[in-house]
């Protein structure tokens, strides 16, 4: 590896900013997602920041039970992140549908049948370290080139 | 050496990009830092806006559709290349290039260059988050622009030329103070900082005029705004406070008047919720009015 490619891995290990995106969530996580900005947590220690449009975003923190409305706007928000870009599942509802599996609006798939995810982070709702710890896991994939935006595609 | 390496240094290294840029992440880091304290949190770790700075290099870059490449393209590079222009008519010590007459005019164009790119790129992007941006900073730049201008010339009117090194090289006088304060006024809405974060107000409309623009355009953009802080906080010291006689102490001193403006600045801002609009435009044109006036008369004193 040579220094250039060296320096753009620190810069983004140490750069990850976030984009939100609540896919149906009871809003459990999203309260859980809120202490990691505030002064007890503080993200930008790690040199994260809160962006409000996805095209400024490398990891999108996606939460909540997956709808039959809400699958569009996932992968709209997906398109729009450049790559290199990682996903981060909060929570357990993207992985299984949680206490609202089996309801008639709720997909009976995971979230990576809809968006590759790199990092998943259980719990209902996970606590604010273990979200911190998945944007640093998130962080390092991309900085090692292993995340899935940046997997070279099967020939 | 001649005139085209002199000019090419300092455009390239100081006052130019390469010192500048640097500089300028300094001066971000410290205003986040800065900041963070202020809230109690502990802020974003030394070098955060260079990291930023070549993440973004790194990225690839996301073209809104029916969006023209060029102009799309084209806005940030011009953005830089104006604030590097006007860096490099500042007659910080060591600077290569000789002063040009009336080039404090050239800078005040310079300045402005930046701010209209901001409102091109707003509209450009087709979204209409940038839109309702860049309509909030032309109108926040009709605001700020009284009281900036009427600082800086009085100054020129005092020092009787409008070239900078006359400026830089006048006597202290309490005009200075009086023009200063005028200046300082207008800062805060010059650096979009509380409580005039009206065009970059990321919870109410997304982001500021630049939310379609992702990678190296956005980076370039973050570039100029790092470089904008040092050339305006350098402007400050060279036009309001006097210059020793030794170059080295002259650039201390600026140094450190760059630093206390920015941390003035973080102060105000953490210490202050969000304008509207509508007041921060009667803002500007009451209190920035009268501290207009009051700079025209003391200037008519002194």
């Amino acid at each position: 590896m040579n220094l250039l490619d060296r320096l753009m891995a620190t810069c983004r290990r140490r750069s990850p900013w976030l984009c939100r995106l609540n896919a149906g969530s009871c809003n459990g996580c999203d309260i859980e997602l809120t202490p990691c900005l505030t002064p007890r947590y503080d993200i930008e220690q790690i040199g994260a920041v809160l962006h409000g449009t996805p095209k400024h975003a490398d990891i999108v923190l996606i939460s909540g039970t997956l709808t039959a409305r809400s699958r569009q706007a996932i992968l709209d928000i997906y398109a729009q992140v450049p790559n290199p870009k990682a996903v981060v599942a909060v929570g357990s509802c993207p992985a299984s549908g949680n206490v609202f599996a089996d309801s008639p609006v709720v997909l009976g798939e995971a979230l990576d049948a809809i968006v590759p995810v790199d990092v998943w982070v259980p719990g209902c709702p996970p606590r604010p370290q273990r979200i911190i710890e998945a944007i640093q896991a998130a962080a390092q994939l991309l900085a090692d080139g292993a995340s899935k935006s940046q997997a070279k595609p099967r020939p | 050496m001649n005139e085209a390496w002199r000019t090419l240094l300092a455009f390239m290294v100081w006052p130019g990009v390469l010192v500048a840029a640097p500089l300028g992440w300094g001066g971000l880091w410290f205003m986040r830092k800065a900041t963070a304290r202020l809230q109690g949190r502990r802020g974003p770790p030394f070098g955060q806006p260079a990291f930023d700075f070549v993440k973004l290099l790194g990225k690839e870059m996301v073209l809104p559709v029916g969006v023209s490449r060029t102009v799309f393209l084209a806005l940030p590079l011009a953005s830089v290349a104006s604030v590097v222009a006007a860096l490099a008519i500042l007659p910080l010590p060591g600077n290569p290039i000789p002063s040009l007459p009336g080039d404090v005019i050239l800078l005040l164009y310079f300045l402005e260059v930046p701010v209209l790119i901001e409102v091109l790129a707003g509209y450009v992007s087709r979204s209409v988050y940038g839109q309702v941006a860049a309509m909030r900073e032309a109108l926040l730049s009709l605001g700020y622009n009284l009281p900036f201008l009427v600082a800086i010339i009085v100054m020129a009117q005092h020092a009787g030329s409008f070239e900078m090194r006359a400026l830089a090289a006048a006597p202290f006088s309490p005009l200075s103070i009086v023009a200063g304060l005028t200046f300082l006024l207008a800062l805060p809405g010059r650096l979009k900082t509380n409580p005039f974060s009206i065009p970059n107000a990321e919870h109410e409309i997304v982001a500021d005029a630049l939310v379609e623009y992702s990678g190296p355009a956005l980076a370039l953009f973050k570039l100029t705004h790092g470089l904008e802080i040092v050339l305006l906080s350098f402007l400050f010291a060279v036009v309001f406070i006097p210059a020793t006689p030794w170059p080295a102490l002259s650039l201390l001193v600026y140094l450190l008047v760059a630093l206390a403006l920015l941390a003035s600045v973080v102060v105000v801002a953490t210490a202050t919720a969000r304008l509207r609009p509508a007041q921060a435009f009667r803002l500007y044109w009451a209190a920035g009015g009268l501290a207009s006036a009051a700079t025209l008369s003391a200037a008519l004193v002194w």
